[in-house]
């Protein structure tokens, strides 16, 4: 009953805040609408039994990707107002392909049904939750059987930081930055100066 | 009503994605709601994985979770900074200026 009500809950504040995202006229509401739907999210992975998924949700999405979009929305210096013109124009079809899309999930949720096997097919059966936990059952897991698709997310990790640097890195002309090749270049003959001075003369 | 079964969580995961769906509809000129709405679908994506995982008591569909959350994260930075070299070009980021990004 308790569980019951705490599922309509987040799965309810899950939607509404999904609808404000996509409806909110600023973007930076939309954005913290996004938190609000992760941390939703996350409630439901709670409730589910993926402990560490739930949190790993909190962490990378809310922490990470979310605070980026921040970052981006607040960065760009543009009149967010004039991108929402035509709305109205769009809502029409938009509706209608959403209509069509929830009616067809519908249809294949109304009429599907596990296959009768589906105990065999199990590949790595969740262990019970009093004696292992969730996150050490995963580490095992990630780390024993699916170790090269692990390094291989590491890869898509690398390539993501090095593509967003290379993109967005520039070079200012007129900074003036320290270049330690020069300063370790720098020996006393071509720096100091031994000048005899005339009396009275100056230099 | 009181007990949350799988087609619950199913039914949560299909509205989100619907939603993801919906707002790239709406917000055709705002590449960052765009994106916003990608994440959403992902999300439910994940739940539906997790749903699964869940109620058939087998752990690989969250393993694939966290490949879908590496995916998503270098898809949001990627795309990010894509907007942001475009701004600094253009000046805009509305989409129907892009279509001249290619090669």
């Amino acid at each position: 009953m308790i569980a019951a009500l705490i599922f309509y809950m987040f799965a309810g504040l899950a939607v509404a805040a999904g609808v404000m995202v996509i409806s909110a006229r600023n973007p930076v509401h939309s954005v913290l609408f996004l938190i609000l739907a992760f941390f939703n999210a996350a409630g439901l992975f709670l409730l589910l039994g993926a402990e560490f998924l739930a949190m790993v949700l909190v962490v990378v999405y809310v922490g990470a990707v979310a605070v980026l979009f921040l970052f981006v929305v607040m960065m760009l210096d543009i009149n967010f107002l004039k991108l929402r013109e035509g709305v109205a124009q769009y809502l029409p079809i938009g509706a209608v392909i959403g209509l069509v899309l929830v009616v067809e999930l519908g249809v294949i949720f109304g009429g599907w049904a596990f296959a009768p096997d589906v105990e065999a097919l199990i590949r790595a059966p969740a262990p019970a939750a009093d004696q292992i936990t969730n996150t050490e059952a995963l580490g095992r897991l990630l780390y024993t059987d699916y170790a090269y698709l692990f390094q291989a997310s590491g890869l898509i990790l690398l390539v993501a930081m090095v593509g967003s640097i290379l993109l967005t890195h520039r070079r200012r002309p007129g900074v003036r930055k320290q270049v330690i090749a020069d300063q370790i270049a720098r020996t006393a003959k071509n720096s100091v100066e031994i000048v005899k001075v005339p009396t009275g003369g100056g230099i | 009503m009181f007990a949350i079964g799988l087609a619950h969580y199913l039914t949560v995961a299909a509205i989100l994605f619907t939603l993801g769906v919906f707002g790239i509809f709406l917000n055709r000129k705002n590449v960052i709601i765009i994106m916003m709405s990608v994440e959403l679908m992902l999300l439910a994506v994940n739940l539906n994985m997790v749903a699964f995982s869940s109620f058939l008591n087998d752990l690989v569909g969250q393993v694939f979770t966290m490949f879908i959350l590496t995916v998503a994260a270098a898809e949001a930075a990627i795309g990010l900074a894509i907007v942001v070299v475009f701004f600094r070009n253009r000046g805009t980021i509305a989409v129907e200026e892009i279509s001249q990004l290619k090669g």
